[in-house]
């Protein structure tokens, strides 16, 4: 019964987003008020059927109805509680649902939160909103129905695959999701702009903290991400250009650049065809991540299963939903005009170089991860591309961006005196060349590692000497604390960036790894730290059972702790999965990871020392927390009076 | 205004090429080994410790050879295609016991039955590494020179069989 009523629900929905694709859409065309009404009504009612839905299979997970089909081979009865609820979006089906059910999310929201937007403008972007729920939920029912039934129901489910029975399953996905779906309201509100011929400030103001929102939730999900297959993969990487991270990393760059651009429009008025065409470019970059996920045109340990009716599908919708907008862009772009002139040497000089060297990294990436594809399809071989391509064409456009990411902030909109931000920035310049220089002698590293220490050491003095000359005075604290949000959101986030670079940097250039063979009672010294294998146990849990090695680890002869690895086999599917243990630290992580048992006593053992490893993900934590600030700027939240109030700060220039 | 169409022509070859790419399989990647000799291998026998299995024994032949162990989900999978194929078909299957301990692998066989004319056991994985393999299962055709002629990742199942080993292992038979 539950299912068929999750079911009916879809249904229901799938009838609300036509009338929401259709009517505000048409009336806001024709200038008929009761048809634009209709968009706020049907957006709210959009959302709760899909919760609704979404409830209807979480429940059936979490009573173990496995005469579903989609539950059955996704979940198991020995599996936990919260690992049964992470389940429902274990695999395509369901968790295409909940892609739906963020979509329904965020329309709502929109919906909730555009009181101040004209009626044609809020219609036109709730109407975009249901047309890409109408594809997607069609997309549900007809190719990939979570709720149909299996008979005879199955006895017992075949179990979530091992790899996804971790916590990192249930926050992974959603976070993911808020961020590649969010573009579709940045996606919506570009449209509606083009549609209704209104691409100024004030559409840029408006999709700001949308795109902010989306933005930081994809920062979120891809930390995340990388943060879970860190632990859980059992070799301690943390990045490794698969396809399907590329996936999210190519909509995070174009984001990026688009939450650039989108100042720029804002302030004055210039680039707008640009930022119109990357706010389409995010959310078409999202939907491609999900075709090339879901279509089985390239391997990848994220895809799922395959079905050749499913990319076509999407591949349909896909050539609508871009090519359509493409087209408009084409269409009513030209008539836009061009916006605020500014010189050569200016803010907007520097913002654009940021969004060429984001949107040819994107296009790197791309490049990258299609090259098998395009190969394949010209008939010229199959062939694989992997880090060496992506490091090498990556880092030098990184470069050159971190390096203007200093300068940046210090130079002024419209028109700026080079010798004036060259004069506020020699010290900076200076001081990291000092310092770059003095770690050489002490610390003799490499070429690598200098650049990258170097260049993040350039960002965070640079950023603090901008904070610094904004506060500088008797009444800092004052002056700190009424700053503008998007401007400290700014400088959390570029700070973010130069701790990421530590943390790639000094991972990239000092870890250290050994595989040996130990039996209890033998040690191993690796990075200064001795691992000694104490004793070995064997375990058994919910759904698997476990070899559990003990080892302590000492420095000088001095304990300092205890690792904990697994090698756990999961009986349902026979699987065997390596837990590692991480001693984490501030300026190091101890990574220990069980390999195979050569004979009854002796383990093949995996030690690694890497240093700063955890400043990656405290480098995305700021990142993500500077968005968050900038979002939660005050003049986003004011209404339409907003406009007067924004000279106030402008002098500041926040980006 | 013609600039402005410019993204619309990317995004159209785009397309071109993800259609394209729909038809492909990504699975199907070549192995480095095909047209070349099947590696050398001497090995004992998953279920007779006393006795070896080597590539020589199986000169002069069409056969297969098809990588699995007894920790191998998919490798349960494909079983029953396998089974079926060594009931209907002359071409002799061996095993390759890939990574696994001679005990739990004669155990597998006695359980879920033994559709190889011998298995040989790669406790080290070594053999494996000679052909090149990365995932369980695998299989690959060899003909009577003794020169790989086929590889198939992932589990086989009784279409691949009869679609794409069938008319291979006849032809390569015949000539």
């Amino acid at each position: 019964m539950i299912p068929e009523l999750g079911n009916f629900a879809v249904m229901l929905a799938l009838c609300v987003a036509l009338v929401l694709g259709v009517l505000p859409l048409a009336g806001a065309a024709r200038g008929h008020g009761g048809w634009m009404a209709l968009a706020r009504p049907a957006a709210a009612a959009q959302a709760l059927l899909v919760a609704f839905a979404f409830g209807c299979l979480v429940t059936s997970f979490m009573v173990n109805d496995f005469s579903v089909a989609y539950v059955a081979a996704h979940s198991n009865s020995t599996l936990p509680l919260h690992f049964r609820i992470a389940a429902s979006w274990g695999g395509h089906e369901g968790s295409l649902l909940l892609w739906i059910l963020i979509l329904a999310a965020w329309t709502g929201a929109v919906a909730l939160f555009s009181r101040e937007l004209p009626q044609a403008m809020a219609a036109r972007v709730l109407g975009v909103m249901g047309l890409i729920a109408v594809g997607f939920i069609s997309f549900l029912l007809f190719t990939s129905n979570p709720f149909e039934r299996l008979l005879p129901a199955a006895l017992d489910g075949r179990d979530l695959n091992p790899l996804l029975q971790d916590p990192g399953m249930i926050f992974h996905p959603p976070l993911l999701y808020l961020g590649y779906v969010g573009f579709s309201v940045a996606f919506a509100f570009a449209v509606a702009a083009l549609l209704g011929g209104q691409l100024d400030a004030r559409w840029a103001r408006w999709s700001r903290p949308w795109t902010l929102v989306a933005w930081l939730f994809l920062t979120l999900g891809i930390f995340l991400g990388s943060f879970w297959a860190y632990y859980e993969l059992g070799w301690g990487g943390w990045w490794f250009w698969d396809a399907v991270e590329n996936a999210s990393f190519m909509p995070w760059l174009v984001g990026t650049a688009l939450i650039h651009s989108l100042a720029v429009t804002e302030k004055r008025g210039s680039f707008k065809n640009w930022t119109v065409l990357l706010a389409i470019l995010a959310f078409s970059l999202s939907l491609l991540g999900t075709f090339l996920v879901r279509s089985g045109v390239l391997t990848s340990v994220h895809a799922f299963a395959t079905d050749p009716e499913r990319g076509l599908f999407i591949l349909v919708f896909l050539t609508i939903v871009i090519g359509g907008s493409l087209l408009l862009f084409a269409w009513r772009a030209p008539s836009v005009g061009l916006g605020g002139r500014f010189a050569v040497f200016s803010r907007e000089l520097a913002l654009l170089l940021n969004n060429v060297l984001l949107a040819v990294a994107a296009a790197t990436v791309l490049l990258g991860t299609l090259y098998p594809l395009i190969l394949d399809a010209l008939g010229l071989g199959k062939i694989s591309v992997g880090p060496p391509y992506f490091e090498s064409v990556f880092v030098p456009l990184m470069v050159p961006l971190l390096v203007l990411l200093g300068v940046g902030p210090f130079v002024r909109w419209k028109e700026a005196e080079p010798a004036g931000v060259a004069r506020s920035l020699r010290w900076v310049a200076a001081a990291t060349l000092g310092l770059v220089a003095a770690g050489a002698v002490t610390l003799r590293y490499s070429a690598g590692v200098a650049l990258g220490l170097g260049l993040a050491t350039w960002i965070l003095l640079a950023t603090g000497w901008h904070l610094w000359q904004q506060v500088a005075g008797r009444d800092w604290l004052r002056r700190w604390a009424g700053l503008p949000r998007s401007y400290t959101g700014m400088l959390v986030a570029h700070a973010g960036i130069a701790v990421f670079v530590v943390g790639v940097t000094l991972v990239k250039g000092w870890e250290v790894s050994a595989d040996v063979s130990l039996q209890v009672g033998q040690s191993a010294t690796l990075g200064g730290h001795t691992f000694r294998f104490a004793s070995m146990d064997y375990v058994k849990g919910p759904n698997y059972l476990a070899a559990r090695g003990q080892f302590e680890v000492s420095v000088d002869g001095r304990y300092v702790g205890s690792l904990v690895p697994e090698k756990r086999v999961f009986t349902v599917q026979n699987m065997p999965m390596t837990e590692a243990a991480i001693d984490r630290g501030f300026t190091r992580d101890l990574y220990l990871a069980l390999g195979e048992r050569t004979d009854p006593l002796t383990w093949v053992v995996r030690i690694q020392h890497k240093p700063f490893v955890g400043w990656i993900w405290a480098g995305c934590l700021f990142m993500a927390a500077g968005g968050a600030l900038a979002a939660l700027d005050k003049r986003y939240r004011a209404r339409r009076s907003v406009q007067v109030r924004l000279p106030v700060h402008a002098e500041l220039g926040h980006a | 205004m013609r600039r402005f169409l410019y993204p619309l022509i990317v995004f159209g070859a785009l397309v071109a090429v993800l259609a394209a790419g729909l038809r492909l399989k990504p699975a199907e990647v070549p192995s480095p080994l095909i047209g070349k000799p099947v590696p050398a291998f001497s090995l004992a026998q998953v279920q007779n410790a006393g006795r070896s299995v080597s590539a020589q024994d199986m000169a002069g032949q069409v056969w297969m050879l098809n990588v699995w162990a007894s920790w191998c989900g998919a490798c349960r999978e494909e079983h029953p295609a396998l089974l079926a194929f060594s009931r209907e078909s002359a071409v002799p299957l061996v095993g390759l016991n890939y990574k696994d301990a001679r005990p739990d692998g004669s155990a597998w066989l006695e359980r879920f039955g033994d559709p190889y004319k011998v298995s040989a056991l790669d406790a080290d994985g070594k053999v494996g590494i000679d052909f090149g393999v990365y995932g369980v299962p695998e299989t690959f055709v060899i003909d009577k020179k003794g020169v790989i002629r086929y590889k198939h990742i992932g589990p086989l199942t009784p279409e691949i069989i009869h679609s794409r080993l069938a008319p291979l292992l006849k032809e390569l038979n015949d000539a």
